[in-house]
């Protein structure tokens, strides 16, 4: 197999300011990863640690096996937003006992580990990850409860992780929650619908409602352990099945229930030699241009991702605005659809179209990376059909069924992001890289779009277009899309599974691909129709 | 008559010795072996090998009627008794003789005089051989007097005496009685012959032995000396030749003292004299009339197989020329490793020896061992594991080999007096060669036995024990195994092992990321390999390199700076339970039926404590070990709930 040259001159000027202003952003990307993960902040990781408790990074390092990597998701979420960033709860991929496992923590520094509207799409969405990957999902539960405040967003939507779990289970994919602190109210479900239930002695809480409640409703004398303590649930409600005298022991108690899980996979795993890319993959940081209008070769990427560099392009002469080809990131078979150009034409829609149905064929996972302005538009360009051809592109990613993962690593606008599999069209993951940007178009275009429909309203009207205000607006719609269009703006409502260092991509897809393969992992031949 | 079988009535590692030169004499081999030696290296060595039913030496190796009818069954045509077990038994040569068989040791007789003290030292004075003075026991009145007359300190001694047993040194006359008492019934209980003599005690002799040989033509001849001070509870651990108190002159002096010693008893074969030596004279001790356990150090100066001559002469041949003009090159020591514990007063231990390995590397290196990876090292018999000898062409040459070596090897297995060995022979009094029998007394045996890692060291062990564990799990990991080590997308937090050593616990925090693996508290550190079984790294610009073996939870980390054991601690520490450890639990609920004890009690383990009635069922909750009964909670007709604490019963 060929195996991918590079261009890249490290000396050039122009890779000398791609480089820095990369890292600049990256630097920026740093410190708030840094700051999701401080929690609730010093104060509050001070007092959580005085209790003697673990903090919920630290729960998960102890759950999965030494060594062994995890994936965290969507750490960035409510970013921007009133929310603590990282939304209170850390999700993410690891392995325990062998087994890669779902994982949710709820963060009880941060504002009691409550559960506000982005806390809500983050635990959704690592139920819709264990579900579609088939991956056994344990929660290390200790949370408030909903955000009462933002409980309009919060009780309609969030309704939907008690269905979540108990079809989990139904689907045969195993479910567990270990408690360590409060559980209550809406919480208490968190172990009542999971498969198997650990709770630590005299540190669980789990009830429906709390004495001031039932004091209330019934005027009851209670106590919290007569009413949810893990002693009451382990000997008396049943609730509990593993009774812990500590965090330490619940979370080896945890590890031992995914052991007798007697888990094996269904995907059929990595079948080629896993060995590193040629080239090093730190000129990534050079790469990506800062002005994301200029294009990019995704060959770059490829060839500090996939195993040896090695690539097997598919119509390397036709429709070159798409790369199409085959490769393998950790032993791993993937297709690549990778747009080279940013504009997709006729030619690159059918190609791309044809290669997502061959990997169908194959049973091979497709990576799509994006760098996209869209389909192309023009008098010439309709009328060859490009609305055509972009549908059965459409088409062919909508109803693939192998696993796609998405990699977002320069523009994705308008349908370009749908032919691509953008977060609507549910690929297994989304990542983007720190930099790029997604919206319907440009804040350029949008804005001067705006801006001539206008001018053609005030002449159809017959008025005077007034081009001071026009002005201002533009400038107002431009700022508010550039702000939009950021990759932080939608990581932060949790529409990527996270942005991640450039540097991270093949590892980041590698553990994502073996996820995939928890599952089986089987292409289609039976798609829309498509039009001709 | 040439010998073409020979059954050596032995085990471990002198059987193993005897057969090397069998096979290079191309005579066939046959090894007894006991129940415990089932599969060990020396049976499974021979040609041949014959079961001793059961365990202890007096029914396998010691079972002079067993031994023979094995050497008969396996049509062997002599007996080689090794050292120990039958060796110095003159009534087992007879039988040996008698049974048609060639016996390859001395006479019966010279064995037989050489065996009493009393009666050697009577002959060889009488043979003008320097003796210290001494005195029988005989009549009670006589002892203070006697001992008035040898002048104190002195020795009190048992005549069948060996191996420090029987022995006792009385500096105050007013001990004397009591010394003698307890002497009497040691020798007694030992030796079943409770003999005394009292002995001129030297409080600060060299042991120094020659090596004499004798054939059956008359010739017998000096194969120099060996000193052999270094000893603990008696028993001989370094051994050397030459010794750095000799002179060629003094040498030649004792040699010829040791040969007319040989004579006085008709001696053939292989055989040593021993003395002590203070202040430039020499006293005979004793004659051992069989191979010396630290025979290879003459092997190693002289060139010569004292097996191959052993055998030779049992043949009736004459000693030959390169015996009978030896000559001395070179230094060699030897040190004896034994499965003990230095610091818990030698006793011996036992385990499985799961791997021991000497490197290949080191110049004049011998190693004698009865064992190899995966034996046991039972109770049974002797803990010596092997003897170690280093040649050089000075004496400091085979120190450093010796030191070398014993830092070096692989020793997976129960706790040995490596260490201790290692720090005797770099000793700076050791170097000066100032050596004598009280060595280890005066030296600080905490300190002499100490680990060879200092807290310091063995904190890098636990280092490259870590990092090579997390390699291990790497390597095993089923899923995601060519992701980095500890990869993480959202910042890194160390890993963390740690480790139980002899200089405590070493908590280990590493972090993997990209090529740089940063360890906590430990700067300038720097990784360059780390494999499984192999770490290497330097901290401060100094190289380290270590090895790491597994077994369960248990690592041996072995270096140039020396080996050390670390226990795996779970990452899962056994959670603490505030509950008196003797609770005993109500097993379901029920009502008490009745209370046998009160608080106070004194209670046997398995006692009936109380009676519990439930679902219909009576049960008894028993003491679940001896001790006091400290609380109780319950009475007679009480209703309790499941897993009430009932009564608790503490350990005195």
């Amino acid at each position: 197999m060929e195996v991918l040259g590079t261009k890249i001159d490290p000396r050039s000027e122009e890779y000398q300011e791609n480089r820095a202003a990369m890292e600049a952003k990256l630097a920026e990307f740093e410190a708030l990863m840094e700051q999701a993960r401080q929690g609730g902040g010093e104060k509050y990781i001070q007092r959580h640690r005085d209790r003697g408790k673990l903090l919920a990074r630290e729960r998960i390092e102890l759950l999965i096996d030494q060594d062994s990597p995890f994936l965290e998701l969507s750490t960035l979420a409510a970013w921007g937003t009133d929310k603590r960033l990282g939304a209170n709860v850390v999700t993410g991929i690891g392995v325990v006992e062998g087994v890669e496992c779902a994982i949710l923590a709820h963060d009880p520094t941060s504002q009691a580990g409550s559960m506000n509207r982005y806390s809500v799409a983050k635990t959704l969405r690592i139920m819709d990850i264990a579900r579609e990957n088939r991956l056994p999902l344990i929660n290390l539960v200790e949370s408030g409860g909903a955000d009462l405040p933002d409980q309009a967003e919060v009780f309609i939507v969030g309704g939907k992780w008690f269905r979540n779990l108990t079809q989990l289970s139904k689907m045969g994919i195993p479910t567990v929650a270990i408690v360590f602190g409060s559980s209550t109210a809406g919480g208490a479900y968190f172990p009542a619908l999971c498969d198997y239930a650990v709770m630590v002695k005299e540190r669980a809480k789990v009830f429906l409602g709390g004495p001031p409640l039932v004091k209330m409703a019934t005027g009851e004398e209670s106590t919290d352990e007569e009413l949810g303590g893990a002693e009451m649930h382990s000997k008396v409600s049943g609730l509990s099945d593993y009774f812990a005298q500590d965090e330490h022991e619940a979370i080896r108690m945890g590890r031992d229930i995914v052991s007798h899980f007697n888990w094996r996979k269904q995907g059929y795993g990595p079948t080629k030699d896993p060995d590193e890319p040629i080239h090093d993959v730190d000129d990534l940081l050079g790469v990506i241009p800062t002005d994301l209008r200029v294009p990019f070769d995704m060959r770059e990427i490829l060839g500090r991702t996939v195993d040896g560099s090695r690539f097997e392009e598919y119509k390397t002469v036709y429709g070159t605005s798409i790369l199409t080809g085959w490769a393998s990131i950790h032993g791993f078979q993937i297709g690549v659809v990778a747009n080279q150009q940013g504009v997709i034409f006729s030619e690159e829609a059918n190609k791309a179209t044809e290669f997502i149905q061959l990997c169908n064929r194959h049973d091979t996972p497709i990576i799509f990376i994006h760098n996209t302005t869209g389909y192309m538009v023009g008098k010439d360009y309709e009328q060859r059909g490009i609305i055509k051809d972009g549908a059965k592109m459409v088409n062919a990613v909508a109803n693939s069924e192998v696993p796609h993962i998405t990699l977002m690593a320069g523009v994705s606008y308008g349908a370009g992001n749908y032919g691509m599999s953008g977060r609507s069209y549910d690929p297994r993951f989304v990542f983007g890289y720190p930099t790029h940007k997604v919206a319907v178009m440009g804040p350029k275009q949008l804005a001067g779009v705006m801006s001539i429909i206008a001018r053609q309203g005030a002449e159809a009207r017959g008025e005077e277009f007034d081009e001071k205000a026009d002005e201002a607006r533009r400038t107002a719609i431009e700022a508010q899309i550039e702000e939009e269009e950021q990759a932080y703006f939608s990581t932060a409502r949790v529409r990527d599974d996270g942005l991640i260092d450039p540097r991270d991509t093949r590892h980041v897809l590698g553990i994502a691909l073996s996820a995939a393969h928890s599952g089986p992992v089987e292409g289609t031949d039976r798609f829309g129709v498509f039009r001709m | 008559m040439a010998i073409s079988k020979i059954l050596v009535a032995n085990r471990g590692e002198i059987a193993r010795r005897v057969f090397r030169t069998c096979r290079e004499m191309e005579i066939a081999t046959v090894a007894v072996y006991s129940d415990p030696d089932v599969g060990e290296p020396h049976a499974l060595e021979a040609d041949e090998a014959v079961r001793l039913p059961g365990a202890t030496p007096g029914e396998t190796y010691l079972n002079a009627k067993a031994v023979i009818d094995a050497a008969i069954a396996t049509e062997a045509d002599a007996i080689h008794p090794g050292y120990g077990f039958l060796s110095e038994n003159a009534d087992f040569a007879r039988m040996v003789a008698e049974a048609g068989l060639t016996w390859i040791g001395p006479p019966p007789d010279a064995i037989e005089v050489m065996g009493s003290k009393i009666a050697s030292k009577q002959l060889m004075s009488e043979a003008d051989v320097p003796t210290l003075p001494s005195i029988e026991l005989a009549g009670l009145s006589a002892r203070k007097s006697a001992a008035m007359s040898i002048g104190y300190p002195i020795l009190v001694k048992a005549s069948a005496g060996g191996g420090g047993k029987g022995m006792r040194i009385v500096k105050d006359p007013d001990d004397l009685l009591n010394a003698i008492e307890a002497a009497k019934r040691e020798a007694a209980g030992a030796f079943g012959d409770d003999t005394l003599f009292l002995e001129k005690y030297l409080s600060a002799a060299r042991h120094i032995e020659i090596q004499v040989f004798a054939d059956t033509h008359g010739n017998v001849v000096s194969l120099f000396e060996r000193e052999c001070s270094i000893q603990r509870r008696h028993q001989k651990i370094i051994e050397e030749s030459p010794s750095v108190a000799l002179d060629d002159r003094s040498r030649k002096e004792m040699g010829k003292t040791a040969i007319v010693a040989a004579k006085a008893v008709d001696y053939v074969g292989a055989g040593t004299v021993e003395f002590l030596f203070q202040d430039g004279s020499f006293f005979f001790l004793e004659m051992n009339t069989r191979l010396q356990v630290e025979h290879p150090v003459t092997e190693m100066v002289t060139g010569l197989d004292l097996v191959r001559l052993q055998i030779e002469v049992a043949q009736g041949s004459p000693l030959p020329p390169e015996a009978l003009s030896p000559e001395m090159r070179g230094h060699a020591i030897e040190a004896r490793l034994y499965a003990e514990d230095p610091l818990n007063e030698f006793l011996p231990v036992t385990g499985t020896m799961h791997r021991f390995a000497f490197s290949d590397q080191t110049d004049g290196l011998r190693v004698d061992s009865g064992i190899e990876n995966g034996s046991e090292v039972s109770v049974h018999y002797d803990p010596m594991l092997a003897k170690v000898i280093a040649s050089g062409s000075t004496r400091q040459e085979a120190i450093g080999r010796l030191a070398t070596a014993l830092r070096g090897a692989h020793i997976h297995g129960p706790k040995t007096n490596r260490d201790l060995l290692v720090r005797v022979v770099e000793s700076e009094q050791f170097a000066d060669g100032e050596t004598d029998t009280h060595f280890l007394d005066r030296h600080d045996i905490e300190k002499l036995a100490a680990p060879l890692l200092n807290e310091e060291e063995e904190r890098l062990a636990a280092i490259a024990a870590a990092l090579a564990d997390q390699a291990e799990r790497r390597r095993l990991s089923n899923v995601l195994g060519t992701i980095p080590s500890g990869w993480r997308n959202s910042g890194s937090q160390p890993q963390r092992s740690s480790y139980t050593g002899p200089q405590g616990e070493h908590d280990i925090r590493y972090t993997m990321s990209g090529n740089l693996t940063a360890i906590d508290g430990q700067q300038d550190f720097d990784l360059i390999s780390c494999t499984p079984h192999e770490v290497e790294f330097t901290v401060d610009e100094i190289h380290y390199h270590f090895e790491v073996a597994r077994y369960g939870q248990i690592r041996f980390v072995d270096s140039d700076l020396g080996s050390t054991r670390l226990d795996l601690q779970s990452r899962f520490p056994k959670a603490s339970t505030d509950e008196a450890v003797g609770s005993l639990h109500a097993p379901m609920p029920g009502k008490v039926i009745r209370v046998d004890v009160m608080e106070g009690d004194i209670v046997k383990a398995g006692q009936v404590l109380l009676v519990l009635e439930a679902m219909k069922m009576e049960h008894a909750i028993k003491a679940p070990l001896a001790g006091r009964i400290t609380e109780i909670n319950c009475q007679a007709e009480d209703q309790v709930e499941a897993d009430l604490v009932l009564v608790v019963v503490s350990e005195e």
